[in-house]
């Protein structure tokens, strides 16, 4: 509810953000489909064999990726949820929240440095007598960073679903002297199971996108995925119209699957785990307790590796030499201005949007033309990740070939395929927020006449700040951490930090990447930390803005 | 009830608001300086015309006047009104002062005779020296007390009030009413107010507006109102 003027002004800049997103998107898709090269092989030839594997293979490891990381994440968040009170217990929740805001290179690198060649479990291997050395690249490779990011997602999850159970339940499941197993089959399980297409459509999306771990770990054509492919087409081969066959591949399968999960999830429910204490009679006897310990153990222990490595090697770097490398210094500035600008964009036209959104569904019944406009809005918000940003990037990088040097244009590409990227988190974190705070405050304000900039300095930075600087923070994390947009375009004159990374882990400067593994690991981590929503701040946000 | 054109404070004439599955008709006058009690089932349409007098709902059809003049296409807050909520009427994060500030000015540019009028309109409710305390140290019938002080800065003629008492402990609805009444009795504004209490329609109203299925079934000075049984919606609001 806001006054006439306001109102327009709203719903103009909301529809022109929103135009501006599908212009971005649909260009790209125009200059992808449009693209014919004289010389070009024809469409025939253009879905080769080489396409189809990449194809399978993408698949292949989601699949797998997604059932491993459900398989071990069942146990362990079970184990958590059984065991609810013991030292440190909320200190490996945290522990499995930090993956998400770990940047799949930094992580690929812990990774290495314990799985790999040269790592710790090879070496004790070798140590106790064995000489076949478990190999970190290819498919296992894939695969084990995959479980590492999303096991714990998927247990977050599902400890969120098992410590939403009544604590009647578990009342009457110790009255009826329930054993372990029938605890499971007709409490647990039945839980466990109306969370899985959520999570299983969720991860195996993440997974059939991923850029940055199949370009590090993944070991040449034989694992590759279509991401990968259509960097490696436009960027090595420089073979477009393989680009193009891919990306509109990419684009079927991730339209697919959001489909799929549109139909497959029931009402999204938003999983904090850790928050409440709901007392639990099973798992009390030490043979329960010991089997839990070693769950747990064994969990904390693949988390915690990988990240210990990137520390202790990262503590190991020349780390004033390299602080003081003007390479690293350009790269740091590099990546803090694109951050910021991208995270700024991000946050200014997701909160006009959803601004606009309100302005528009405010009315009774309102015209076609408001709706088809929030019905956008909300669509737009996901529909970003049915394009990913190699995808976006590909069909860029396409149409502004004829207008010279591509790299010219590099710092805009990156920071806008970034902000799009960053969209659709942000509007989730903005969007209840901000739903709140205008149920609130908006007839209050309108019956007072406080408009413009006096409700904006007086009602609504007060009101939204929290929610906004965190949907900043995160979204600054996420641009800071990205590998993909960059891929595509950088260049010695635009180099970003993971850029920079990439680069000395591929030049086998392995002391500088770990160093710098370290730094923006931490930096990403204190961003997405400071990003997140905490249990309990949320309903204190509630009762703050007005009384 | 047939009034004089000057004596008319708000008049809906033949306004209806269509939502999706129902549609309102409201077509009423209310006299001037006279406590109006809204009342009627819940979803009868009672929030709907003080939104609609309020400007907060726009009509399909029809007029709203106050005071005598078209108020179509006006905001809320060019109307000559002022509305009190049940709840959520203060700014949680500024203090009782800048709240009523918000009042006199919007921008909240505030000098000293401003700050005189703040404290004298906290006195007239009760609520002396209360301008630095924050709403939600507040009880709820401080807070609406602080709502009506802010009402009285803005002067405006009309005062819409939507169950300003239901969040209140019965002690302090009937505090609440008889400070309602001591400041119409100096202001002498136009007041509707809905409400879900007989008790309120008997110690406050001069006349009841009793509203059916988005329709103003009864329009009529309270006394009679009160003896209506022959009316099974009448009969059930009033316990009989």
């Amino acid at each position: 509810m806001i006054n006439r003027m306001e109102r327009r002004l709203t719903l103009t800049a909301g529809a022109l953000c929103l135009g501006g997103i599908v212009l971005f998107v649909c260009l790209a898709a125009v200059a992808l489909l449009a693209f014919d090269e004289p010389g070009s092989a024809n469409d025939g030839v253009v879905f080769d064999a080489y396409v189809w594997r990449v194809a399978r293979f993408t698949l292949l490891q989601a699949s797998l990726s997604t059932v491993l990381s459900i398989v071990f994440a069942i146990p362990v968040a079970r184990a958590l949820a059984r065991q609810a009170a013991f030292p440190g217990r909320v200190w490996i929740i945290r522990l499995m929240a930090l993956p998400l805001g770990l940047p799949a290179l930094v992580a690929a690198l812990g990774l290495i440095g314990i799985w790999g060649r040269q790592g710790a479990l090879n070496t004790a291997l070798v140590a106790i007598g064995l000489d076949q050395p478990v190999s970190i690249y290819g498919l296992s490779g894939i695969l084990v960073a995959h479980v590492f990011f999303n096991m714990p997602l998927a247990a977050r999850l599902m400890l969120g679903g098992l410590e939403r159970i009544p604590g009647e339940y578990w009342l009457a499941g110790a009255n009826l002297g329930m054993r372990p197993l029938s605890i499971f089959r007709f409490i647990e399980w039945p839980v466990i199971r109306g969370l899985l297409p959520g999570i299983a459509g969720l991860i195996f999306m993440l997974c059939a996108t991923s850029f940055t771990l199949v370009l590090t770990l993944g070991g040449g054509p034989a694992a590759s995925t279509i991401e990968v492919a259509i960097y490696q087409a436009l960027r090595f081969d420089f073979d477009p119209p393989r680009a193009i066959a891919l990306s509109l591949l990419q684009i079927s399968v991730t339209a697919a699957l959001l489909v799929a999960i549109r139909l497959l999830t029931p009402a999204a429910d938003e999983g904090h785990g850790g928050g409440r204490r709901v007392r639990r009679f099973d798992g009390r006897g030490g043979f329960g307790r010991a089997g839990d310990g070693l769950v747990i153990a064994l969990a904390v222990l693949f988390l915690a590796l990988p990240l210990g490595s990137v520390v202790s090697s990262g503590l190991r770097a020349d780390l004033v030499k390299l602080a003081g490398d003007p390479m690293v210094r350009r790269a740091l500035i590099t990546s803090i201005v694109i951050a910021l600008i991208s995270g700024l964009l991000c946050v200014v036209s997701a909160s006009l949007m959803i601004r606009a959104r309100q302005a528009a569904l405010s009315s009774r019944r309102p015209a076609v033309l408001l709706r088809g406009l929030a019905v956008g809005i909300f669509a737009s918000s996901s529909l970003v990740l049915l394009v990913p940003p190699v995808v976006l990037g590909a069909g860029w990088f396409l149409l502004l070939r004829p207008f010279g040097d591509v790299a010219r244009f590099a710092p805009l590409l990156v920071i806008l395929i970034n902000t799009l990227m960053a969209l659709p988190f942000v509007y989730r974190v903005l969007e209840p927020a901000m739903a709140t705070h205008t149920a609130r405050t908006a007839k209050l304000a309108v019956s007072l006449g406080l408009s413009g900039w006096h409700r904006l300095r007086l009602i609504d930075w007060p009101g939204l700040r929290r929610p906004l600087l965190m949907a900043l923070s995160f979204a600054c994390a996420l641009s800071l951490g990205d590998l993909g947009a960059v891929a595509l375009f950088g260049s010695q004159d635009m180099v970003t930090l993971p850029w920079l990374l990439y680069s000395r882990m591929a030049g086998y400067r392995s002391t500088d990447a770990a160093g710098l593994a370290l730094f923006l690991g931490l930096v990403c981590l204190v961003l997405t930390i400071a990003g997140t929503p905490r249990a309990g701040a949320d309903d204190q946000r509630r009762k703050d803005v007005t009384a | 009830m047939s009034l004089p054109e000057t004596d008319i404070a708000v008049r809906l004439d033949n306004v209806r608001v269509q939502f999706d599955e129902t549609g309102l008709h409201f077509d009423c006058a209310v006299g001037k300086g006279q406590i109006v009690a809204v009342t009627g089932a819940s979803g009868s349409g009672k929030s709907t015309l003080l939104n609609v007098i309020a400007g907060f709902e726009t009509p399909d059809t029809g007029q709203v006047e106050i005071l005598g003049k078209d108020v179509a296409g006006r905001d809320p807050a060019e109307r000559p009104v002022s509305v009190i909520f049940q709840e959520h009427n203060l700014f949680a994060h500024l203090d009782v002062a800048t709240n009523i500030g918000l009042g006199i000015d919007p921008a909240l540019r505030l000098g000293i005779k401003e700050k005189a009028k703040i404290a004298s309109a906290l006195l007239r409710v009760g609520l002396e020296g209360f301008g630095k305390r924050l709403p939600p140290t507040l009880s709820g019938g401080e807070r609406q007390r602080v709502a009506l002080a802010r009402a009285l800065v803005r002067r405006k003629p009309v005062l819409l009030l939507d169950e300003p008492f239901a969040a209140l402990d019965p002690g302090l609805r009937a505090g609440m009413s008889s400070l309602l009444l001591d400041l119409h009795q100096q202001e002498g504004h136009t007041i509707l107010i809905i409400t879900h209490h007989p008790d309120d329609v008997r110690t406050l109203a001069d006349s009841v507006l009793f509203l059916d299925k988005g329709r103003i079934l009864l329009h009529e000075p309270v006394t009679q109102f009160l003896e209506h049984t022959d009316l099974p919606a009448v009969a059930r609001f009033l316990g009989r």
